[in-house]
C-alpha cells in the first residue's frame, strides 16, 4: 500500500516543486497553510499520542522489570529479552502462531481462489452464492465464534450430525490437533469471503483474449487455470497471502472464546500469550518485550507486502 | 490512477452477473461457444458440468450459512433439547424463554446501547476527521505535509495489540479505566483511523481541480470548498469508511475486556461470553439468543446495502 503512497507522494512532490516556483507567497497561501495544519492536526496529534509515543514507550517498558501487582518498576536492561530466549511458553506460542498462520493461509487462499474462480464462471445463482460466502464477514466475530463453539462441543451440532451418519466425532476443542484445526477453520469461514472478492476482482482483470487464444490452442480448463489465470493474478495471490498472514498474527477473540489457548497451551498464539503475560500474570515488562517481538514480526511481513505491492502496481500499469 | 482501476474492478465485481447467467447453459457468455456448440452432445455435457458446479457451490455454502441459521433456531430450544444426541433442525417446542433470560441475567439492553452509541460516535468521528485530514493531505500544499503524512502512516504498521500495554497504562493514569473514553477516542484519532485517512486521501487526490477552482471563483475559502464541494462529493469513499469503521468498533474485543470491568459498561462482544451458569459452563440457549440479537440487525443491513458493504470492505481489505 505504501508503495502506492510513496509513488503518489513522489508524484506530488514533483508537481509541488514545479508549482513551488511561484513568485510570491500571498496571504491567501498562508491562510491555506493554516487551514491545512488545522485539518490534519487531530489525526497527526492522535497518531503521536496513540501510536508513536506508545510504540516508543513499549520499547522502553520492555527494558524494565515491571510487575503491576507488586508495583515494581526497575531498569533491567536486556533481561526480558534474555528470558525470551529460554522461555518455553513463548517458543510454544511462536510455534502455535506459525501453525495457525500456515494452516490459515493455505486453506484460506485455496478456498478463496476456488470460490472466486467458480463465481467467475457466470453460473446461475452466482449473486446469491456470493452473498452466502461473504455474509460471515459482516457477522460479529465473537458471535460467529460462539456459534461455532456451540457446534464444536462434544455433544454439539457437528458431532450430532456425524452421529446420524454413524460416525463418532472427537471432542474437537479438547484435542491438541483438532483444537488448532477448529480455530483455523472457524477463521477461514469467517473471512474467506473477503479474499474471494479480492481474487474475483483480479480474475476479472484477466484479458478474455488470452483465455480465448489458449482455448483455440486446445488448452483444457485445468491447464488454462494454471498456465494463464494463476500467473496473471499471482501478484494478487502473493499480496492477499501476506495480508492474511499479518491478519492471522492478530487473532485473539477466536482463541479466547473457543479454547482460551488450550488444551494445554496448544492454541496459545503470540497475541494470546502477550495478553496472558500482561493482564493475567500482570508482568507488564515481559509483556512489553513480547509486544516488541510481535511488532518486529509484523513489520517484516508488512515490508514484504510493500515490495509485493510495488510489483503489483507495476503489473497493473 | 491506481484507485480508479481499483474502483472500476470493485464495481465490476459487485455488479450482479445475472444478466449473463440466463444464457449460461449454452455458454454464450464466451465467444468460443459457437465453435463448441456445433455438436449437440457438447452442449449437453457442458450443461451437466455447470449443473454439477452449482451443486458443489451449494454444498460449500453450508458452513457459511448453516451456523447462522443454527444459531437462530437453537436459541428457540430449551436447554434439554439444545445438545440433543439427535440434532433437531427445528425446535420441537419453540419458545422465546431464552430471550427473556438474556435481559434478566445481564443489563443486555444497556450493553447493546453501549456498543451502538460507541460505534456510532466512532464512525461519525472517523468520517469527519479522516475526511478533513485526507482532504488536507491530498489538496493543500503546506510545508511538512509529507512528514506529517508519514507520521500518520506509521499507524498502519502497528497492530493494536502491540501498544495495548502502554495505552492501558496511559488510560489508567488518566483514571479512565471502566469508562468508554478509550474505546471512543483511541479509534477515532489513533491507529484504527489511519486506513480511513488513507482512503479519503486517495479519493480526494482524484478530485478534479476545476471543481475547487470553480468554488474559489464563487468566493469560497478553503473551508467552504471542503464543506460545500469536496466533502459532499466524497460520499462513496465515506460510505466505505463508515462501513468498515462501524464493523470494527462493533466487533472490538481485546480493548473492551482490557479497559472495562463492570457489566453495565460492557459492550456486546464481551457481554455475549458472560452467559454462563454457576459452574462456568455456557448457557447455550441464552448465549445463542443474545448472539442472534447481535447478529441479525447487521446481517439485515448487509442484505439491504450489499453492494456498498462488499465494495467498502474490499477496499479496506486491500489497503489494510
Amino acid at each position: 500500500m505504501v508503495t502506492t503512497t510513496a509513488a503518489v507522494l513522489a508524484g506530488d512532490t514533483a508537481k509541488r516543486r514545479g508549482r513551488g516556483k511561484r513568485p510570491r507567497r500571498s496571504a491567501a497561501t498562508r491562510g491555506d497553510w493554516i487551514v491545512g495544519y488545522t485539518m490534519v492536526a487531530p489525526v497527526v496529534l492522535g497518531s503521536l499520542a496513540f501510536v508513536i509515543v506508545p510504540l516508543v514507550t513499549v520499547f522502553w517498558y520492555s527494558l524494565h522489570d515491571w510487575n503491576v501487582l507488586a508495583n515494581t518498576f526497575t531498569f533491567a536492561g536486556g533481561e526480558n529479552y534474555e528470558r525470551m530466549l529460554s522461555d518455553q511458553g513463548l517458543h510454544d506460542s511462536l510455534l502455535a502462531s506459525l501453525w495457525f498462520s500456515i494452516g490459515l493461509v493455505i486453506l484460506n487462499i485455496a478456498l478463496a481462489l476456488f470460490l472466486a474462480v467458480m463465481l467467475n464462471q457466470k453460473l446461475p445463482g452466482t449473486t446469491t452464492f456470493r452473498t452466502f460466502f461473504f455474509s460471515p464477514v459482516v457477522v460479529s466475530l465473537v458471535a460467529w465464534t460462539i456459534v461455532w463453539s456451540f457446534l464444536l462441543q462434544a455433544d454439539g451440532g457437528i458431532n450430532g450430525f456425524l452421529n446420524l451418519l454413524g460416525i463418532h466425532g472427537p471432542n474437537w476443542l479438547r484435542g491438541d490437533f483438532t483444537a488448532m484445526l477448529a480455530v483455523i477453520v472457524v477463521q477461514v469461514f469467517k473471512n474467506v469471503g473477503m479474499n474471494m472478492i479480492l481474487f474475483l476482482a483480479a480474475l476479472q482483470g484477466v484479458p478474455e483474449e488470452l483465455m480465448e487464444a489458449a482455448r483455440i490452442d486446445g488448452a483444457r480448463a485445468w491447464r488454462r487455470f494454471w498456465s494463464i489465470t494463476v500467473p496473471m493474478i499471482s501478484p494478487t495471490i502473493l499480496l492477499v497471502s501476506i495480508l492474511t498472514i499479518v491478519g492471522s498474527l492478530e487473532v485473539f477473540a477466536q482463541i479466547d472464546v473457543l479454547t482460551q489457548g488450550g488444551p494445554g497451551n496448544s492454541t496459545t498464539v503470540l497475541v494470546y500469550y502477550l495478553y496472558q503475560q500482561a493482564f493475567q500474570f500482570n508482568d507488564f515488562g515481559y509483556a512489553s518485550a513480547v509486544s516488541v517481538l510481535l511488532f518486529i514480526i509484523v513489520l517484516i511481513l508488512t515490508l514484504l507486502q510493500w515490495q509485493t505491492r510495488k510489483r503489483w502496481v507495476f503489473n497493473e500499469n | 490512477m491506481k484507485t480508479e482501476t481499483e474502483t472500476a474492478q470493485h464495481s465490476r465485481v459487485t455488479e450482479p452477473s445475472t444478466g449473463t447467467s440466463q444464457s449460461s447453459s449454452t455458454g454464450s457468455g464466451r465467444r468460443s461457444a459457437p465453435l463448441r456448440a456445433v455438436t449437440g452432445s457438447g452442449v449437453q455435457k457442458r450443461r451437466w458440468g455447470r449443473a454439477a458446479l452449482v451443486v458443489v457451490l451449494a454444498v460449500i455454502s453450508i458452513p457459511f450459512i448453516f451456523p447462522t441459521l443454527w444459531m437462530a433456531t437453537s436459541s428457540l430450544k430449551p436447554m434439554s433439547e439444545i445438545l440433543a444426541k439427535v440434532p433437531t433442525l427445528w425446535p420441537t417446542d419453540p419458545s422465546f424463554d431464552a430471550y427473556g433470560e438474556v435481559f434478566r441475567l445481564q443489563p443486555f439492553a444497556q450493553q447493546y446501547w453501549n456498543s451502538l452509541y460507541i460505534a456510532a460516535i466512532v464512525t461519525i468521528g472517523t468520517m469527519l476527521f479522516a475526511a478533513m485530514a485526507g482532504y488536507a493531505f491530498a489538496r493543500i500544499r503546506f510545508p511538512g505535509v509529507n512528514i506529517l503524512f508519514l507520521i500518520v502512516l506509521v499507524g498502519l504498521l502497528v497492530p493494536s495489540e502491540v501498544t495495548i500495554v502502554p495505552l492501558f497504562r496511559f488510560v489508567n493514569e488518566l483514571g479512565l479505566i471502566n469508562t468508554h473514553w478509550p474505546l471512543i477516542v483511541i479509534p477515532i484519532f489513533g491507529a484504527p483511523a489511519v486506513l480511513a485517512v488513507f482512503i479519503m486521501r486517495q479519493f480526494f487526490l482524484g478530485l478534479p481541480g476545476e471543481l475547487e477552482e470553480a468554488g474559489r471563483m464563487d468566493g469560497l475559502g478553503r473551508w467552504g470548498i471542503f464543506w460545500r464541494i469536496a466533502f459532499p462529493l466524497s460520499r462513496s469513499a465515506l460510505a466505505a469508511v463508515a462501513i468498515f469503521t462501524f464493523l470494527k468498533s462493533w466487533n472490538l474485543y481485546l480493548e473492551p475486556i482490557v479497559y472495562l470491568s463492570s457489566k453495565k459498561m460492557f459492550t456486546l462482544p464481551q457481554a455475549l461470553t458472560q452467559y454462563v451458569d454457576a459452574y462456568g459452563g455456557p448457557m447455550w440457549n441464552v448465549q445463542l439468543a443474545a448472539t442472534t440479537l447481535t447478529v441479525l440487525p447487521v446481517l439485515a443491513v448487509f442484505l439491504i446495502a450489499q453492494k456498498q458493504f462488499v465494495q467498502g470492505l474490499a477496499q479496506s481489505g486491500l489497503k489494510g
